[in-house]
C-alpha cells in the first residue's frame, strides 16, 4: 500500500470526512501545488464552506437513511 | 477485507477458501437445519460473514472484472476535477468509511425486527441472497456508472442513459420514496416515545444540545469536530440518566408522557422549524452526533453479539410465513422481500452511490471494496437487528409487535392471545420486561425500535451492567435510534422541498428561488404536509400504522432499486456487455415481479387486511347501514378511514405505474443499445493515466 497510514489517523480522518469534512491539509497542499497565486482559505473557512456545502441541497446529495 | 481477496493459485489461498468455505456451510446448517432447540446466534453471524467472504472474493471480483471492466488505468474525477473540496482522491480505508456511514440508517435495523414474525430463517436468508445478488451488485455498479460520470447523480444518468421522460419518472419515484420514507421513519419514533417520559425527555434534549454544539462550533471554536461531539455525547449521556429521575417524578413526568396524536404533531412541527433554519443550528451538529452515536452503537453491538453469544428464542420458521402474522399482513411472497429493504436490497443507496462517494474515489480498483463492501457490512447491521429481534422469548416479540386492535390493551388479554398462538407467554413475562426496562407498558410498541432495544439491552446488559442497567441500555437504544431518523426527517425534508420547487417550478418559474424565505417556507410546509398527512394517519391507525406504512416504504423502496438496476442493465447493454447482463437483469427481474405484486395485492386483495380497497369497502359498507367499526369512533372518522384507504391505494397505484414506465424505457433503451454495433453508453472523461496516479 503506498499510504500507510496509522490506526489514528484512519479513524480521525474516517469521522471527520463521515460529517462531510474532507482532509484540510490534503485542500491546502491541493492548492499550493495547483493554484500558487490564488488565496487559501483557514481552517476555519474551510469548515464553514464544507458544513455550508454537505447540507446544500439541490446538487443530487442525499444522505442517511437505510 | 480487501487484503483478503488474495489473487493467484497459491495452494494456501485454496486451501484457505476451501476452509471459509467450509465452516459457512457448516454454520449455515447448523442455521437452517436446526429444529426445536435454540440455535446459537453465533453460527448465525459465522455463516454470513463467510459468505460475505465468499461473494466477496469471487462474485464482486467477476462482476468488477469481467462485467464491469474496471480499469485500473483510467484516472477517476477525484484526480480529474481536484479541487481539494468536492473532488478529493481519497484514501480506501476512509472512503469506506464515509460511504458505510451514509447509507447505514433506520432502514437495516427496522426491516428484519419485522420480518421475525416468519421466524428467523426467511427473514435471513433474504437478507443473505438478497445482498449478495442485488443490493451490494446494484450499490457496486451504480458507483462504477457514476464514477464514471463525473459523480453524476442517478437521477442525471437516468436522464442521459434512457432519456429526459424516464428522468422526468424516476425523479418523481424519488420523491415519492421520500415522502413515504419520512413518514414511517418518524412514526417508528412516535411509536417508541408514546406513553414513555424517560425516552421523550432524552430524545427533546438532543434539540438544545445539538443548538448548543452548532454555536461551539460554528462561533466559539470554529470547526473543532472532535471537541464539540465529546461536549455533545457527554450532555447526551447526562440527560438519558436523568431522565430517570423524570420518569420517576410524577410532577415533571406528565410533561414527557405524551399520546401518539401529540408526538405526531410536535414531530411535524419540528420537521417544519428545523427544515427552515439555518444548518448549523440543528441539522449539522445533531448530524454529527447520530453519526458518530450510529456506527458506535453499531461496532457495540457487534462486540456484544460476540462476546454474550445469545440463543435464538424464536423458531427458524413461524406458522405465519401463511399471511396470518399480527406484525404486518400479506404472505412470505411478496411481502417479506418488501418488508426487508435496507440490509438486502436498498434503492435509496443508488442516490447516495451517485452522490459525494464516487467524487472521492482513488482508482476504479477500488470500487469493489467501496461499493460492495459497504453494503456488505451493513447487510451484517441487518442480520445484527434480526439477531436482536429473536434473542427475546418469541412471546414477548408478539407482545411488542402486535397492534393492539390484535391483542388487546392489558397484559392479561396479550398473553391469552399470543399464548393461543403458541407462543407461549405469561402476564407476569410482559410485565417484567416493561418494567426492567424502565417502562409502563410495551404491549404494542410496534415500528420496530423498541424491539430492537428490549434484545440490544438483553445483548448489552450480558456484556455489563445486568439487569440494573438494562433501562439505561433499553433507553440509550431508542435514543440512537431516535437521533439519527430525526437528523433523516430534517435532512430529507430539506431535499422533498427542493424536489417540491423544482418541479412547481417548471411550471411556475418564480418559485424556483430557493433562497427567497416565501418560497421555502411554502416549500417546507408542502413537504412536511405531505409526510405529515401519513404519519398522522399512521398514529391513529389502530392497526399500528406500521402495519400499513411499511409495506408501502418497502414497494417504494424496492421500485427504486428496480429503476437504478434498469439503469445498470441498459448501459451495460449500451457498453456492449450485455453477455453480463444477466447479472443486473436476474435482481431486476425479482424486485419488479415483487414490487408489482405487492403493490398491486395491496390495491386489489380481497383481503381486507391487505387490499386498501377492499377495506375501503367493508368500511363503505358499515358506514352505510349506518354502523360505526373501531376504531373510527364517529361517522365522521368512518368516513376519514375510507379516505385514507383511497390515497394509499392511489400512492400503490402510482407505484405501479411508475415501475411500469421504467420497464418500458427500459426495455427501449435496451433494444437500441443492442441493435447499435457501437458502444452508445455516455461516459464523461477519458480512458488516459496520469502519471503519478495512484494505483494501488
Amino acid at each position: 500500500m503506498p499510504d500507510l497510514m496509522t490506526l489514528k489517523e484512519w479513524s480521525v480522518r474516517t469521522a471527520r470526512l463521515m460529517v462531510g469534512i474532507p482532509d484540510y491539509q490534503t485542500y491546502v497542499e491541493h492548492r499550493r501545488q495547483k493554484h500558487p497565486d490564488e488565496p487559501i482559505m483557514t481552517y476555519e473557512e474551510f469548515f464553514v464552506e464544507r458544513q455550508n456545502a454537505r447540507y446544500a441541497v439541490g446538487k443530487g446529495r442525499f444522505r442517511g437513511c437505510c | 477485507m480487501s487484503s483478503l481477496a488474495i489473487k493467484g493459485n497459491g495452494l494456501q489461498s485454496k486451501l484457505l477458501w476451501a476452509a471459509v468455505i467450509a465452516l459457512g456451510a457448516v454454520s449455515f446448517g447448523i442455521v437452517a437445519l436446526s429444529r426445536g432447540e435454540n440455535v446459537n446466534a453465533a453460527w448465525l453471524v459465522i455463516a454470513a460473514v463467510c459468505i460475505y467472504f465468499i461473494a466477496y472474493r469471487f462474485y464482486a471480483l467477476f462482476i468488477a472484472e469481467k462485467v464491469l471492466v474496471v480499469d485500473p488505468t483510467r484516472q477517476t474525477p477525484a484526480y480529474q476535477h481536484n479541487d481539494g473540496l468536492d473532488y478529493v482522491p481519497t484514501n480506501r480505508y476512509v472512503l469506506f468509511g464515509h460511504h458505510f456511514a451514509a447509507i447505514a440508517g433506520a432502514g437495516p435495523l427496522v426491516g428484519p425486527v419485522l420480518a421475525a414474525q416468519m421466524g428467523y430463517l426467511p427473514g435471513t436468508l433474504w437478507i443473505l441472497a438478497g445482498v449478495v445478488f442485488a443490493g451490494a451488485v446494484q450499490d457496486l455498479t451504480v458507483l462504477f456508472l457514476s464514477t464514471r460520470r463525473d459523480g453524476r447523480s442517478l437521477g442525471d444518468m437516468v436522464r442521459s442513459e434512457m432519456g429526459p421522460v424516464a428522468g422526468g419518472i424516476a425523479l418523481i419515484g424519488v420523491l415519492l420514496i421520500m415522502v413515504i420514507l419520512l413518514a414511517v421513519l418518524a412514526l417508528v419514533v412516535v411509536k417508541a416515545l408514546v406513553g414513555s417520559p424517560w425516552g421523550t425527555f432524552t430524545v427533546f434534549c438532543t434539540i438544545p444540545i445539538a443548538m448548543l454544539m452548532g454555536v461551539y462550533a460554528r462561533f466559539i471554536r470554529i470547526g473543532r469536530i472532535a471537541e464539540m461531539s465529546v461536549i455533545g455525547v457527554v450532555l447526551l449521556l447526562a440527560s438519558l440518566i436523568y431522565g430517570r429521575t423524570v420518569a420517576e417524578n410524577p410532577a415533571i413526568a406528565t410533561w414527557f408522557d405524551l399520546r401518539g396524536e401529540t408526538l405526531a404533531l410536535i414531530i411535524i412541527g419540528y420537521g417544519f422549524v428545523a427544515s427552515v433554519l439555518p444548518v448549523w443550528l440543528l441539522l449539522a451538529p445533531r448530524d454529527y452526533l447520530s453519526t458518530f452515536l450510529k456506527v458506535g452503537t453499531m461496532a457495540l453491538l457487534a462486540v456484544g453479539i460476540i462476546l454474550v453469544q445469545p440463543e435464538l428464542k424464536m423458531p427458524a420458521v413461524t406458522k405465519f410465513i401463511d399471511g396470518t402474522g399480527p406484525v404486518w399482513s400479506g404472505s412470505l411472497f411478496p411481502f417479506l422481500f418488501i418488508t426487508i429493504a435496507c440490509g438486502s436490497v436498498s434503492g435509496f443507496h443508488a442516490l447516495i452511490a451517485s452522490g459525494t462517494t464516487p467524487k472521492m474515489v482513488e482508482n476504479e480498483s477500488q470500487l469493489r471494496f467501496i461499493g460492495y463492501g459497504a453494503m456488505l457490512t451493513e447487510s451484517f447491521v441487518a442480520i445484527m437487528a434480526m439477531i436482536g429481534a429473536t434473542v427475546l422469548e418469541p412471546g414477548i416479540y408478539f407482545a411488542i409487535n402486535s397492534p393492539s386492535g390484535v391483542i388487546g390493551t392489558t397484559a392479561a388479554q396479550a398473553a391469552q392471545v399470543i399464548s393461543g398462538w403458541g407462543f407461549t407467554v405469561t402476564p407476569d413475562m410482559i410485565n417484567q420486561i416493561a418494567q426492567d426496562v424502565g417502562e409502563k407498558t410495551l404491549l404494542s410498541r410496534t415500528g420496530g425500535a423498541p424491539t430492537l432495544a428490549v434484545g440490544m439491552a438483553h445483548i448489552l446488559s450480558g456484556m455489563f451492567g445486568g439487569r440494573v442497567l438494562m433501562g439505561l441500555w433499553y433507553h440509550f437504544a431508542i435514543l440512537f435510534e431516535a437521533l439519527f431518523i430525526l437528523t433523516t426527517v430534517d435532512a430529507g425534508t430539506r431535499v422533498a422541498r427542493f424536489m417540491i420547487q423544482d418541479m412547481i417550478g417548471s411550471v411556475m418559474p418564480s418559485f424556483r428561488k430557493t433562497e427567497s424565505w416565501g418560497n421555502n417556507l411554502v416549500g417546507s410546509g408542502l413537504a412536511v404536509g405531505a409526510w405529515g398527512y401519513f404519519l398522522y394517519q399512521g398514529v391513529i391507525d389502530p392497526m399500528g400504522g406500521i402495519n400499513t406504512l411499511w409495506p408501502l416504504f418497502g414497494i417504494s423502496n424496492q421500485m427504486l432499486a428496480g429503476i437504478a438496476l434498469i439503469l445498470c442493465t441498459v448501459v451495460l447493454f449500451k457498453m456492449k456487455r450485455e453477455r453480463y447482463a444477466w447479472v443486473t437483469i436476474v435482481p431486476t427481474l425479482w424486485l419488479l415481479v415483487c414490487t408489482l405484486t405487492a403493490g398491486l395485492q395491496k390495491i386489489f386483495s380481497a383481503e381486507p387486511a391487505i387490499g386498501f380497497v377492499a377495506h375501503a369497502r367493508v368500511f363503505g359498507d358499515a358506514a352505510a347501514a349506518g354502523k360505526i367499526l373501531a376504531p373510527a369512533k364517529t361517522m365522521a372518522e368512518m368516513h376519514r378511514v375510507i379516505v385514507n384507504d383511497y390515497v394509499d391505494a392511489t400512492l400503490s397505484a402510482l407505484f405501479v405505474t411508475v415501475v411500469l414506465a421504467m420497464i418500458v424505457y427500459g426495455v427501449i433503451a435496451i433494444r437500441r443499445g443492442f441493435g447499435d454495433p457501437k458502444i452508445t453508453a455516455i461516459e464523461i472523461g477519458l480512458p488516459v493515466t496520469i502519471p503519478g496516479a495512484n494505483l494501488a
